[in-house]
This record gives C-alpha cells, sequence and structure tokens, in this order.
C-alpha cells in the first residue's frame, strides 16, 4: 500500500485514508463478520485426506488489493495475448504441429504428455475454441512488473471468491464503493452463461441449452459449481444425471429426457468418458466423445487443453507466445529450468536451496519444494526424488515478489499475493476486470494456496 | 428438472421433518419419565419403536436406559434417523440441490447444521434437554419459515412438500402402530389414570395434547384420539391432512406436467379412504390391520413417486 517514502502508492490513496479513519477494534469486528458470512452461505471448500475438517473457510483478509487502471490495462493486454497465443497452440497440435515442424517445440515433449489426447487430433471444437475459461496466475514484482506463473487452461477454480468477495466487501464497506471508483466483477455468471452459448456446437437448432457439470457435493470445488449453475440459471449435473440417447447428450428430468448443447464440466479429462478415458470414472457420461466428435455438443474446455498448461510446456510459452501472435509475449514467463536437460539438472542439484521446484504435472501447492524455506533435510530429500526422476520437475528462482496490506490484530502487515484474473473466450476474449487474489498469510510464506493456508482478499481494479 | 434434482428435494424435506418428528417423541418420553410416578427406563421401549429403531438400539446397546435411548435418539450417527443424522442428511441433500433453493431456505438450513452439530456433538445432559429440544424444533420451524416465506410455488415446492408430508403420514401412523392397543375401544370407553397417561403421551408425541383439547372438549377417549390422529382434516399431522396435501400437489405437477402416473391413482384411493372413511368402520376392520395397510400403502406411493419422477434411472 505505501511507497519506500511511506506514502500510500496512488491507487490506494482514497482506501488509506478512509483506513486512517478507522478504529482497530471496529475492524477485527468486521473480519469476524466477514467470516460469519461465509460460514452462514456455506462457502467453503474440502481439504482432501482431513477426516475431521471435511469442510473449510478460506480465510477472507478485509483490506482490498487495488489496482491501477493503466497497470490493469498492460496486464490485460499481456493476458489476451496469451490466451489467444494458447487457443492457437492447441489448434495447431492437434492439427498441422507446424510449430513442432520448425523445430520450437520437441515432438515429444508434446506427444508422450499425458495431457495430450490423442483423440483430439484432427478435430475442431465448436467455434475453434479450445479454452473458454482461462485463469492465469500472476505475480508482480514491481512496478509495472508481472510474471506469469501457471496458464490455467484446464478448469481454474476460484472464481465464486471473486464474486462472493465482493459482495462482502459491498455489504461490510458500502461507503469504500462510493468513494472508489471500482470496476465490476458481478457480470461474470452472465457473460460466462453467454461466451458459453456463443460456443454451441452445429447439431444445436434451438436456444444453447447450457449445463453445469460437477463431481458432487464431495467435490473440494463443489460450492463454486453450484454457485456457478445458479447464478446462471442453468442446470447443476452430475455424470449420473445424464446418458447418451440418440446422438445427444440429455439430462434426465423429472418428465423425462431432455438435450444439453454446451457442458461446462468441473470434471477432468480423465474422468469425462468411460469409454474413451479412464473406464473406471462414474463421474462422466459413457459416449459422450462420440456424440462431441459428431458436432452435437461442446465441452468447455475441451478435452485436451491441458497440454497448453503443462509445467513442462510453460517454460516454452515465450516462445509459443511468438510464433502464434509474431510478437513478443507482453508479460514475463519466470525463468525455468527444465530438470529433464542434464545441464539444468546440474545447476539445480546446485543451487536447490535458492530455488522453487515443482513437479509437472502437480496442482495445489503439494508435492514441490521452496528451497530458501526448507530445511537442510526438506532439500536432501528432494534433491533425491530429483536426480530419481528429472523430467518430472521444473525449477523456478523465487521472485522478489511485492507484498500488499494484510489486516492483522495489530493493524496492517504486508504479506505476498498473486493474482488469477479469469478469462473468458468465444468469439470475443473477455476479461473480467479483477480477479482471486490469493494471499500466503503466513509471515514470509511465498504459498498462496488455499490447502496450504493461503487466504483470499478482494480485487479492485480502479476506473482512470 | 432434474430427476436427481426432485429427489433430493423430496428427501431433504423428509429428513428435516424426521429430525423434529424424533425431537417431538423424545420430548414425550421425557414428559412420562418426569411425570409419570414408577416410570422406568423400559418406557423408552415405545419411542424407540415409534421412531422404527428399536431393533437397531439393541444392536448398539445390550440394556435399555433412558440415557442410551436419548442419546441414540438425539445424536448417534450410527442411528440414520437421529436428529443428527437426519439434519446431516437433509443438510447434505440441500446442498445437492442447492440452486433450487433460495438463499434464505439455505442458509435456515445450514445453520441448523452448524449450530445443531456443534449442541449434539457435546455429551447430553439431562439438563440441557428441554432447551435442546426446542432449538431443534425451532431450527426446523426456521427452515419452514424461510421455505414458506421465499420459496417459488411451482414444482420445487411441490416435491418438497410431498416429502414433508409422506414423511409427516408415516410418522404418525408409526405413532399409532406401537399405541394402538391403548386406543382400542374394547379396553375402556373411559380411560383410568394409565390410560390417560398413555392418550396424553400419543397426543404429545404429535404436538397436539392442546388443540385436542379444543377440538373434543374435555375427556380423553380413545375413539376421538384415533379420530385426531387418522381423519381429522384439521389437525396438520393427522394422516388425513397429510393426504390432503400429498394429493393437492400431485394434482399441481399433474396439471404443469400434463401427465399423470400410478401415485396419483393411488394418492387418491388413499385419501378417498380417509376422507369418506368413519372411525366406526375403521374399528371395524380392526384398527391394527387399518394401519398396518396404511403404513405399506404409503411406502408403496412413496415408491411410485420416485418412480414416476425419475428420481433415480
Amino acid at each position: 500500500m505505501l511507497t519506500a517514502e511511506d506514502l500510500p502508492r496512488p491507487p490506494y490513496k482514497t482506501y488509506h485514508e478512509w483506513y486512517a479513519s478507522q478504529d482497530t477494534a471496529h475492524l477485527i469486528r468486521k473480519t469476524q463478520d466477514a467470516e460469519n458470512i461465509f460460514r452462514k452461505t456455506g462457502i467453503t471448500f474440502a481439504v482432501y485426506g482431513h477426516a475431521d475438517s471435511s469442510e473449510k473457510l478460506i480465510p477472507f483478509d478485509i483490506i482490498p488489493r487495488i489496482i491501477a487502471a493503466r497497470e490493469w490495462r498492460k496486464l490485460a493486454q499481456g493476458i489476451e495475448q496469451r490466451v489467444l497465443a494458447i487457443n492457437a497452440f492447441l489448434d495447431d497440435i492437434y492439427h498441422k504441429q507446424e510449430i513442432i515442424k520448425a523445430g520450437r517445440i520437441p515432438r515429444e515433449l508434446i506427444e508422450k504428455n499425458v495431457a495430450f489426447l490423442p483423440e483430439m487430433i484432427g478435430f475442431k471444437p465448436p467455434g475453434g475454441v479450445y479454452t473458454h475459461i482461462v485463469g492465469t496466475d500472476i505475480v508482480r514484482t514491481g512496478e509495472d512488473q508481472f510474471y506469469v506463473l501457471e496458464d490455467n487452461a484446464r478448469t481454474p477454480s476460484g472464481v465464486s471468491y471473486m464474486l462472493e468477495n465482493r459482495e462482502t466487501m459491498m455489504q461490510m464497506f458500502p461507503e469504500l464503493f462510493a468513494q472508489n471508483k471500482v470496476k465490476r466483477v458481478e457480470d461474470y455468471p452472465r457473460l460466462l452463461r453467454q461466451s458459453l452459448a456463443a460456443c454451441a456446437p452445429p447439431g444445436c437448432t434451438g436456444r444453447p441449452r447450457v449445463a453445469v457439470l460437477t463431481p458432487g457435493i464431495y467435490n473440494s470445488a463443489y460450492y463454486e459449481h453450484s454457485f456457478l449453475a445458479d447464478q446462471m440459471g442453468v442446470e447443476l449435473v452430475e455424470g449420473s444425471d445424464l446418458r447418451v440417447i440418440d446422438g445427444r447428450v440429455k439430462m434426465r428430468t423429472t418428465r423425462g429426457y431432455e438435450a444439453i448443447d454446451v457442458l461446462y464440466r468441473r470434471v477432468d479429462d480423465d474422468f469425462l468418458d468411460p469409454l474413451t478415458f479412464r473406464a473406471d470414472s462414474a463421474l462422466g457420461v459413457p459416449g459422450i466423445m462420440d456424440v462431441y466428435r459428431a458436432g452435437n455438443i461442446t465441452i468447455a474446455n475441451a478435452p485436451g487443453t491441458g497440454i497448453s498448461d503443462d509445467k513442462a510446456i510453460y517454460s516454452y510459452m515465450p516462445e509459443i507466445v511468438e510464433f502464434y501472435t509474431g510478437r513478443k509475449a507482453l508479460l514475463e514467463n519466470v525463468p525455468t529450468w527444465r530438470c529433464s536437460e542434464p545441464d539444468s539438472l546440474k545447476y539445480v542439484l546446485e543451487h536447490i536451496e535458492e530455488l522453487v521446484i515443482k513437479e509437472v504435472h502437480g496442482s495445489g501447492g503439494y508435492g514441490m519444494l521452496v528451497g530458501p524455506t526448507a530445511t537442510k533435510k526438506e532439500c536432501s530429500d528432494f534433491a533425491a526424488k530429483l536426480a530419481a526422476k528429472p523430467g518430472n520437475y521444473i525449477a523456478q528462482p523465487t521472485l522478489a515478489l511485492s507484498t500488499v496490506p494484510i489486516f492483522v490484530n495489530k493493524g496492517i502487515a504486508p504479506r505476498h499475493v498473486d493474482l488469477r484474473p479469469y478469462v473468458l473466450v468465444s468469439d470475443k476474449v473477455n476479461i473480467i476486470p479483477g480477479g482471486l487474489t490469493r494471499v500466503a498469510l503466513k509471515q514470509g510464506s511465498l504459498v498462496v494456496n488455499s490447502s496450504q493456508g493461503g487466504g483470499t482478499k478482494d480485487t479492485w481494479v480502479l476506473e482512470d | 428438472m432434474l430427476g436427481r434434482t426432485a429427489n433430493g428435494l423430496y428427501w431433504m424435506f423428509r429428513y428435516i421433518e424426521r429430525a423434529e418428528n424424533i425431537a417431538r417423541l423424545v420430548d414425550a418420553g421425557l414428559r412420562v419419565s418426569l411425570t409419570r410416578a414408577g416410570s422406568s427406563d423400559e418406557d423408552w421401549d415405545g419411542v424407540l419403536q415409534s421412531a422404527g429403531v428399536r431393533e437397531a438400539y439393541s444392536e448398539v446397546h445390550a440394556e435399555l436406559t433412558a440415557a442410551n435411548a436419548i442419546d441414540y435418539l438425539l445424536s448417534d450417527r450410527s442411528n440414520l434417523s437421529s436428529v443428527m443424522s437426519c439434519i446431516d442428511a437433509g443438510r447434505n441433500n440441500a446442498r445437492m440441490v442447492r440452486t433450487a433453493l433460495t438463499r434464505e431456505t439455505w442458509e435456515a438450513t445450514n445453520e441448523a447444521w452448524i449450530d445443531l452439530k456443534a449442541r449434539l456433538s457435546k455429551k447430553l445432559k439431562p439438563t440441557d434437554m428441554p432447551e435442546l429440544i426446542d432449538v431443534i424444533k425451532n431450527r426446523c420451524g426456521l427452515i419452514r419459515g424461510a421455505f414458506h416465506g421465499s420459496m417459488l410455488r411451482n414444482e420445487i415446492y411441490n416435491f418438497s412438500r410431498i416429502g414433508t408430508f409422506i414423511e409427516r403420514a408415516d410418522n404418525t401412523s408409526r405413532i399409532l402402530d406401537v399405541k394402538y392397543y391403548v386406543l382400542l375401544p374394547s379396553i375402556s370407553q373411559v380411560g383410568g389414570a394409565l390410560d390417560n397417561f398413555q392418550w396424553e403421551s400419543i397426543l404429545r408425541s404429535v404436538s397436539a395434547h392442546r388443540s385436542y383439547g379444543w377440538v373434543y372438549d374435555g375427556e380423553y377417549q380413545a375413539a376421538n384420539i384415533a379420530d385426531f390422529l387418522i381423519l381429522n382434516g384439521r389437525m396438520p399431522r393427522s394422516l388425513a391432512y397429510c393426504y390432503a396435501k400429498i394429493v393437492s400437489n400431485l394434482g399441481y405437477l399433474e396439471a404443469d406436467y400434463g401427465e399423470r402416473h400410478k401415485a396419483h391413482d393411488t394418492a387418491h384411493s388413499i385419501k378417498a379412504m380417509l376422507t369418506r372413511g368413519s372411525m366406526t368402520d375403521i374399528m371395524e376392520q380392526g384398527l391394527h390391520e387399518f394401519i398396518e395397510d396404511f403404513v405399506g400403502r404409503n411406502n408403496q406411493l412413496s415408491a411410485e413417486i420416485s418412480d414416476g419422477y425419475r428420481f433415480n434411472q
């Protein structure tokens, strides 16, 4: 919030004046209020492997993260460029594979990747869109300086928190929204529905019927699935509700089976169709891939998009962006060592205490090593795993992440954050001004994942 | 609406209704042990039977004691009909059909679960009982209030109501099934002290001990009590009342969907039996046989509704 001279950074100026006039005890009460709102509403997530604490709240911080209009514009341009490049890349690797032929990406990296689906080769998804919804993870290291951490082009989660955080802030501090001109995020569900409907399959004749596919109430993100279906005004379906009948995917209603045109699925590729992928999946729909290939349903995001946000592919993103857009990437990539390459592996093993090492297919902050905060033993244990299967890992330097203020009982304290803006792709690209700011609540920590003790806060993009 | 959603609504409201009914049964049981000289732990036998868990109880507890019975009925999660299990199951169903519920209905359900989970996970003390029973009833009342005050009167409402009344009819008929012998005219027309006691306990378990007095002014009489619980169309927990509601809600679905199922015929014939019959007829047929037959038909209707509206496959 403050500059080196202890003055509020320009976007925080109005907020800072308001904050200075507040009583700390009152704000502590407000923090408690916020928690009650979340618990009452049931905005919870499940932590796998914790039977006793099956539903948890994500801690909410009452100080908004504020982004100036100018800074946002720059960010949005970079995100748009990247998202367009990802779609072009997916189209290319499932068709002509020119990027491989041009020698910019090694063939085995694509074709031996578990996220690459041979079933998608030669198939063009409706509207040519692969990633209908993207949540790009970004960190800021300084004024106008952003790095992309991950592209999240499969099924990015967390958008319900973006919306509920805003709702909660507006309930608790309405005066702040009168004083600051904050761009709206509330339109997201409506835009999502429009965007999904705009990608209806060729076989859809009437008004596109959209549904959200959830693995069910025990999934960690179930709240979000029901929230989005509710806000969009569409059905929330499970695999057991769906069946392929007469070449269409249909849902069992109280009046018989009715066809669905667009399925926003929150089920992983592997589980989507037991006839094509994992045969033991009870979460998907047997035969849905045939319907998809026949042009009678849209699956969002398309199966096989995972190849584009794979951590091994990530390191090639600057080349990918340049290859398809003909311009240098506007957003920077974090320098990445691919441990599959002997020179990189040697470097990583020698500098393990300085690096963040991640599993290529991991997510949720699990299976990673943060060198600077790890013990000697943790480092040496990890080095052994790394040496055994180097292809499974990438390494990145720890960035000098900028911090934002959070509210603690003594007042405010700086913490590291990232930012996940949400992008909708149809015949156009729509970036919602704001996103989910995740914050590492532990002092000095760099891990923002909710499963690892991270929190969230409202994210404001100011109008000019 | 999805068949699974209709199923979820139906069961959400069955479980909420059951939670409340179990609390009433416990309340009536406590009352007996408080007011009757020479009452014993054996009095809980009837309560467990009315709750439909007498056998299951024996599998967990070798001896019948008041404390164990109360714990089993209120907080034991191994008992699928305990208040705790019902609130859990009701809320899980609510979570599944959340998109069909108003925010107020969902929040009342979620808050009931948060509150009751905290209260029922503690060791239950006899002194806390009156308050605990009140809280359970209040929480269920808040869910019902939010539901009535905020839900559209559409198919969602109809399936919820049908679940409520199938459950309630089941509950009232179980109470009658366990206690039918004290309602037989052959025993006595005007009861002795023991009968009065039994009768009051029956009425309490359906929260009707005062309203009985308004309707039949004065004395407890076996035939009147049976009439009140079975045929009286104004008593909200009577079989006749439940079936009037079931038939009207099934009727709305029929009109909406333009589709009639086997369930409609079954519900109509049960309702006809309850509106046209008299207590004299029922007693002639045999009260016990009548109730057993009713319990079976009520279950059959539940299965037919599930089939007709494609609850599962």
